[in-house]
């Protein structure tokens, strides 16, 4: 894959606990990201984050997750807009679906959840998952070191059997 | 104003409805509805069910990393608590007059900040519900299918979405945790290169911002019966109006005006904000009840936000604008608007303000050059007011000697609106869904009117499924008679 063609959303607000676990992985692996790499950092998701996925031949949304059992999750997002929004913000498959509508051709997407329990305003990180952060981080190190969407594949199915 | 419907007689012997959360706001509100056996609406409440502890958050720390830690109370406007932190400190510092290129800086990143999250709250959030139809298919009534239907409409939303957040980068370093404004002032001027791009693209903004409040006019038009009636109720209402009583959304003095339209109070100032408003504290909700104090807490309720703003003003100063708020006033035949769909009309006339107002201030060369910091005798307070995309936005700091903030008190739009909401979801239940079979389409109509306000009620909480959606039917013995839940 040449320069300029991974985009990397980081999700979440600093400030809300476990809600930094995005932006503090995003700060954390910007020395393993390749040349070129698009890192978007925000508080949450919306409609104009489909734009940054045009010309891009890989996205990975990274964010906090509350349904997540395992320290981390790692799958493909396929695009879709047929469930119901709750807040303002959009989840990583709608982004993509609203990137599809716009033309922009989104490319294929994988989603990076960390385990999450404690959101509230003020707090830092819990201790689970500063242990947590430490494992997604070498996961998303190796996963940096060959941009392959086949390969981004094989290990999504991996996980997802274990 | 009292309203019925806030506390029923015999609870416990009522079946109770919860909508949990509700839908497309942000943060965690709830609806509960207690019915009776032949299905009539006995209570009616929205609740914020968490404590934001903003203020907590703030105490300590020192004063000048306030403008940028408010930042993160919320993930929807962030450049509203940016703005209303540094007006309120601009006072600590002595500094109460900026000079006029920062004001300009300033006002250039706010009108951006309500341009964007008005594209943001019409296109994505309450167009699904208008173009489709409250009771429309469920899995269709989102932005992706308002995309797939009306790509040309969801394209201008996010298009115009997109310039005002190249307006706030621009102005405020970026798009978060921006550090353009500070205590006395802004630490930059705007970029030639950025006035040049923003420039290129306002014309076609203001011609996106036309067709939207032509599109808001057609729907009225389409369904008056509905758009007239939905949630209307007669309320106070309160502002900053400009001292030549023009619409000002960065500054001004606050202005309150009763359901009749008639002025109750002009001219307050900012310093002056808790010599006239109160908050009343119900033991079933978490935020507070502001109200007029001379009215008091069952009267003096009051609306803020777009629906208030266009009919508190006399008059908005830029030409397109002004003649759509003229229409919309004469839209009333004489009386105030308080229907709740109107606040999308109302909002989309100061969206196409706020284009007007870009276009006139990316003219101006003091944005590129001139003096940006202003200061003066040290003090220990400070109060700041801005109009926010829903609202007046209050920030209200004490600071020690020691540059530590002592004291914090926030008073944010939703919070303003807490009253007005509780009332335009009652009126919709009474009206809508007394006595009938309760379905999701019916439901959303009380979602719709909370929405019609945007609000905001907890603030940038978000990840990867905190929010399921849960429909529960109680029966009065305290079991499940239904259940609906959608993740």
């Amino acid at each position: 894959m040449t320069d300029r063609r991974l985009v990397v959303f980081a999700v979440g607000n600093e400030s809300r606990g476990d809600d930094a676990l995005g932006p503090m992985l995003a700060s954390r692996m910007e020395p393993y990201l390749p040349k070129g790499t698009r890192l978007i950092v925000d508080f949450q998701l919306q409609v104009e984050h489909a734009l940054e996925l045009e010309g891009a031949e890989l996205a990975l949304f990274i964010d906090a997750s509350c349904i997540s059992e395992a320290p981390f999750t790692f799958r493909e997002e396929i695009p879709s807009g047929r469930s119901p929004t709750f807040s303002h913000a959009l989840e990583p498959k709608a982004v993509l679906a609203v990137a599809r509508r716009l033309d922009a051709r989104p490319p294929p997407a994988f989603v990076l959840g960390i385990r999450a329990q404690s959101f509230e305003l003020g707090e830092g990180l819990s201790e689970r998952a500063r242990s947590d952060i430490e494992d997604a981080l070498a996961f998303v190190r190796d996963l940096l070191g060959e941009l392959d969407v086949n390969r981004w594949r094989a290990i999504a199915r991996g996980l997802s059997l274990q | 104003m009292a309203s019925s419907l806030e506390t029923a007689e015999n609870r416990g012997d009522l079946r109770r409805v919860v909508i949990d959360p509700v839908s497309r706001v942000e943060g965690h509100g709830k609806v509960t509805l207690l019915l009776d056996e032949a299905g009539h609406v006995r209570e009616a409440r929205l609740h914020i069910v968490e404590f934001r502890g903003f203020e907590v958050f703030i105490q300590g720390r020192p004063y000048w990393e306030v403008p940028v830690m408010v930042q993160r109370l919320c993930g929807i406007c962030p450049v509203s608590h940016h703005l209303a932190a540094s007006k309120a400190l601009d006072h600590v510092v002595g500094a109460a007059a900026i000079t006029p290129t920062a004001k300009k800086l300033r006002r250039l990143m706010h009108y951006g900040q309500i341009l964007q999250s008005h594209a943001l709250h019409f296109f994505h959030l309450s167009s699904p519900d208008l173009l489709f139809g409250f009771e429309s298919e469920v899995g269709r009534r989102n932005v992706v299918g308002v995309a797939e239907t009306y790509p040309e409409v969801a394209r201008q939303g996010v298009m115009l979405r997109r310039f005002g957040q190249e307006v706030i980068r621009a102005t405020a370093g970026k798009r978060i945790h921006g550090t353009g404004s500070v205590p006395g002032g802004m630490n930059r001027h705007l970029a030639a290169e950025d006035r040049d791009a923003l420039r290129a693209d306002i014309g076609q903004v203001i011609e996106w911002s036309r067709a939207a409040v032509e599109l808001v006019k057609r729907l009225h038009r389409s369904n008056p019966g509905l758009y007239d009636q939905f949630g209307a109720f007669r309320a106070n209402m309160m502002s900053l109006v400009r001292d030549d009583g023009a619409m000002d959304l960065y500054d001004g003095a606050l202005r309150f005006r009763d359901g009749d339209g008639d002025i109750l109070l002009d001219g307050i100032p900012d310093a002056m904000y808790r010599s006239v408003i109160r908050e009343q504290v119900k033991p079933w909700s978490y935020m507070k009840f502001p109200y007029l104090q001379q009215l008091g807490p069952d009267d003096g309720w009051y609306r803020v936000g777009p629906l208030a703003r266009v009919q508190n003003c006399d008059f908005i100063p830029s030409p397109l604008a002004e003649a759509e708020r003229r229409e919309f006033i004469d839209h009333g035949n004489g009386s105030p608007v308080h229907a709740t769909l109107a606040y999308h009309w109302a909002r989309m006339i100061e969206m196409l303000h706020a284009a007007e107002v870009l276009r006139d201030l990316l003219d101006d060369g003091d944005l590129l050059a001139g003096s940006l910091l202003a200061g003066g005798e040290r003090r220990l307070e400070g109060i700041g007011i801005i109009e926010a995309p829903r609202g007046t936005l209050i920030h209200h700091y004490e600071v020690g000697d020691d540059d530590l903030v002592t004291m914090c008190n926030l008073i944010v739009s939703t919070t303003h609106n807490n009253q007005a909401m509780n009332t335009a979801v009652r009126e919709v239940a009474r009206r809508y869904l007394d006595g009938r079979e309760l379905t999701e389409g019916l439901l959303n109509h009380i979602e719709v009117a909370i929405r019609a306000y945007d609000p905001c009620l907890s603030c940038a909480t978000h990840a990867l499924g905190k929010m399921p959606l849960a429909l529960e039917l109680i029966e009065a013995d305290g079991s499940v008679a239904g259940r609906l839940v959608r993740d």
